[in-house]
């Protein structure tokens, strides 16, 4: 019994592990094309080269994301059937057919297109180029509604019966399916937050390049752009992620207990318990600060409103509280702080001082991976508050798991971890080494004929346009 | 319940999918397990520059058998899957390395020898791991109860190594081909001296794998030497033969775009030979596709999406190749 426990336990882990760092590049590289396509469409409409010049320049950042965000997706598209194969058995028939069809209507979009966005600009020509750009961006949005109706089903089930051999079947039509009752407020949530992420992103290589004194037209224009992104949009993530969290309430209630810390009900008036050590065990919050009502008020909008907590369901029913709680508590400072970053940067413009405030250049700095980071435990909360079911209320993650002995999932475990680590490590710090480099700032420069501006690094120049090493650096290499 | 003609078609349209990611993916894992024979420089350059424009796109093939699978096959995917855990994690660790070097081996000369390695170990383990899966599911997997009922190292025999060590074989000669094809100067002249030796090899193996499938299975033996399949086991040999002599040929008289179009012919023969000897079984022995079907509804379902996108995906997945025509240069358009 313990080795099938553990076993379930180490499955678990390597599908929390592998999906979490791919995440991560999804994330990215939903709001980094669509970036892409807005600079390049400025650069057509406006003639003006300094957006062609971001454009290229995160075009490279953009090829390596996406490439490790390829590699990484295929693992996932085995492992549900790898290491959850009952799951993949009896949820098949409702989810397979999603993901199906963002292979056909997402994956081989960007495929098809991405090679001609990166390597065919003087082949098609600027329109034709322009539409693969967009084609690459409209792809990695279809993408995320697919894989997110999926996750949302597993979530919210809706619009589905059981068949003779257990198999969850549809029933009623394919719209309940795919727009059941969390995937519209799920959507919303995560495109927003992959778009913020990447404006904290490009606001921070913004940033830094300031700091560095380098306040060339692209730098400052990537700067501007990011924190009008994070001024606009982070506020409106807030509303949304506040929307979302009503309709977990209505939707997936113990989840909404867990993220609070509620393990008692309240008849009336539920506080809000801001920080506290949560303790499943005593089934209490330690050294809590609460502010009393403010639960009701949020959750309710009204404060004397009672709110269910956990021990309306039992034990064995309920999420673990701890990692729910903290990672909740992480995703909403964070967003807090992606909205003061946006509120501080209207400020700064407002007094004409946008390239010049030092302050706002480090908070931008500092909070450059904060998306990732935000989306990384906003996700830890939704699926861990899913547990103890695969398909919420219908499906035990128990009961999902393959017949695969606990040594052979604990030895794939620890190759993913390893590989992952090395792999991604190195790409991270390719990226990081693009990114230390400002965008070219004049045709010269793009050129055979380094011009060292000041506060430029001597090997900008030096590299050529297209990332191609030069001959004699090949030399070098060999 | 499932509908038979809709299965049959589904089952047509995952057997395409798999043949499309074969012909296309094998060139370029070949490109990769032939890569520690290209100089460094140049001819390698060329080489990767020759797919690097299309390699996502042949790998999104491999998502789409495996996510068709799921959803027309659910059960099929259930137990394959685990059956064949260690090869296919392996599998796609090796196409990690394989997949980032296009990107990292530019990034970082000073350790650009170390993705090279990467591109060709990796190559290699996911075509191993390939032609592994592929001879473990014929050779059968154990199933009970809607599950696989065996071992981790089921899928470990002489059989299932046999099948691995013919599709490295096959991927290699797919990839000289599309050298052929592509590149110019020393590294074309290299392709097709390589294109030449792998020609007899990659019969032989087809020979050997096609001699020893008929006594895994008591079925496939049935099924290839009884009448009707008789009437197909005696001109599949000579189509074979046919087609690697018109590949030999042309290669010999220094054609460029015949010999992979012959490559393909052979890879095409020889699918063609394992849908007869799987047919109509999904699990060989265990599993058709019938029983693997999943419902009507989410079988329709795909199927209107697939008649309509699947024209489409390949339309501009020829524009795709059509951009990038004709032969390209060590500088190419990275």
């Amino acid at each position: 019994m313990a080795e099938t426990e553990l076993a379930l336990l180490l499955a678990r882990m390597q599908f929390a592990f592998t999906v979490s760092f791919h995440f991560i590049f999804p994330s990215f590289t939903i709001g980094l094309a669509s970036y892409l396509a807005v600079l390049e469409g400025l650069w057509l409409k406006t003639g003006n080269d300094v957006y062609l010049r971001l454009f290229k320049y995160w075009l490279k950042i953009f090829s390596l994301v996406f490439g490790m965000g390829v590699v990484s997706g295929i693992v996932m598209s085995y492992q549900f059937g790898t290491n959850w194969a009952i799951f993949s058995d009896r949820a098949g028939p409702i989810i397979g057919p999603l993901m199906a069809y963002e292979v056909l209507t997402a994956f081989f979009l960007e495929a098809g297109f991405l090679g001609v966005m990166m390597f065919g600009m003087d082949k098609v020509g600027k329109k034709l180029h322009f539409t693969a750009t967009v084609m690459v961006a409209i792809g990695t949005a279809i993408s995320a509604f697919w894989i997110l109706s999926v996750n949302s089903w597993m979530q919210t089930p809706t619009g589905f019966t059981t068949n003779e051999v257990g198999q969850y079947v549809v029933d009623g039509g394919w719209w309940d399916v795919v727009f059941n009752p969390s995937f519209p407020y799920r959507l919303v949530h995560t495109v927003i937050a992959a778009y913020l992420t990447t404006a904290l992103v490009v606001g921070g290589v913004g940033a830094w390049h300031l700091l560095k004194g380098r306040d060339l037209p692209g730098v400052k224009k990537m700067f501007s752009m990011a924190m009008w992104m994070a001024a606009i949009v982070a506020p409106i993530q807030i509303f949304a992620g506040d929307m979302h969290g009503l309709n977990t309430l209505e939707h997936q209630p113990m989840k909404i207990a867990a993220m609070e810390g509620h393990f008692e009900s309240y008849e009336r008036a539920a506080p809000l318990i801001l920080f506290g050590i949560p303790d499943s065990e005593e089934e209490e919050v330690h050294y809590q600060v609460a502010i009393p009502g403010l639960g009701s008020l949020i959750l309710r909008h009204d404060i004397d409103a009672g709110l269910d907590g956990l021990d309306t369901v039992a034990r064995e029913d309920r999420p673990p509280v701890g990692i729910v709680f903290w990672s909740f508590r992480i995703m909403v400072g964070l967003g807090f702080l992606m909205a003061g970053l946006g509120l501080l940067s209207l400020l700064a413009r407002w007094r004409g001082k946008l390239y010049d405030w030092r302050w706002l250049h480090r908070f931008a700095l500092a909070m450059s991976p904060a998306g990732f980071v935000a989306v990384i435990a906003g996700w830890i909360t939704t699926e861990v508050g899913r547990q103890p079911w695969v398909v919420y209320g219908h499906m035990r993650t128990s009961e999902a798991v393959s017949a695969i002995d606990a040594p052979a999932v604990g030895t794939s475990l620890l190759a993913f971890v390893v590989i992952y680590f090395a792999v991604f490590g190195a790409g991270t710090l390719y990226i990081l080494k693009l990114m230390s480099k400002p965008p070219a700032h004049s045709d010269s420069e793009l050129g055979d004929m380094p011009v060292r501006a000041a506060g430029i690094t001597p090997a900008a120049g030096l590299e050529l346009e297209d990332g191609n090493p030069s001959p004699d650096q090949e030399e070098g290499a060999t | 319940m499932s509908d038979p003609i809709v299965t049959i078609i589904w089952a047509a349209i995952i057997a395409i999918g798999i043949a499309a990611y074969v012909v296309m993916d094998g060139f370029d894992l070949g490109i990769g397990i032939l890569f520690p024979h290209l100089n460094v420089g140049p001819e390698r350059d060329m080489a990767m520059n020759s797919i690097a424009p299309v390699w996502d796109g042949n790998e999104t093939w491999l998502v789409l058998g495996g996510g068709g699978l799921l959803a027309a096959f659910p059960l099929a995917y259930a137990v394959i899957l685990p059956a064949l855990y260690a090869p296919l994690i392996a599998m796609l660790l090796g196409l990690i390395f394989r997949g980032v070097a296009f990107e990292f081996r530019w990034r970082d000369p000073g350790h650009r020898r170390f993705w090279d390695f990467g591109f060709f170990a990796g190559s290699l383990i996911a075509t191993l791991a390939q032609g592994i899966t592929l001879g473990a599911l014929l050779q059968g997997i154990e199933v009970q109860d809607r599950a696989y009922a065996g071992g981790w190292w089921d899928w470990l025999t002489p059989f299932s190594l046999l099948c691995g060590a013919g599709l490295v074989v096959g991927y290699r000669l797919l990839g000289a081909c599309w050298l052929v094809m592509k590149t110019t100067g020393t590294l074309h002249v290299k392709a097709r001296r390589f294109a030449k030796w792998l020609t007899p090899f990659t019969l032989f193996m087809i020979g050997a794998v096609s001699l020893a499938t008929p006594y895994v299975e008591e079925q496939y033996f049935t099924r290839w030497f009884e009448w009707p399949g008789l009437a197909v086991t005696i001109p599949m040999p000579l189509l074979v033969l046919g087609a690697a002599y018109m590949l030999w040929r042309d290669l010999e008289s220094g054609y460029d775009y015949r010999p992979f179009v012959w490559a393909l012919g052979l890879f095409l023969l020889s699918m063609i030979g394992l849908g007869i000897s799987m047919w109509p079984d999904v699990v060989p022995g265990s599993i058709s596709i019938y029983e693997a079907a999943a419902p009507r509804e989410s079988q329709i379902f795909m199927l209107v999406g697939a008649v309509i996108l699947v024209p489409v995906i390949l339309g501009y997945t020829a524009w795709a190749y059509w951009v990038f025509r004709g032969k390209v240069d060590e500088t190419g358009y990275h």
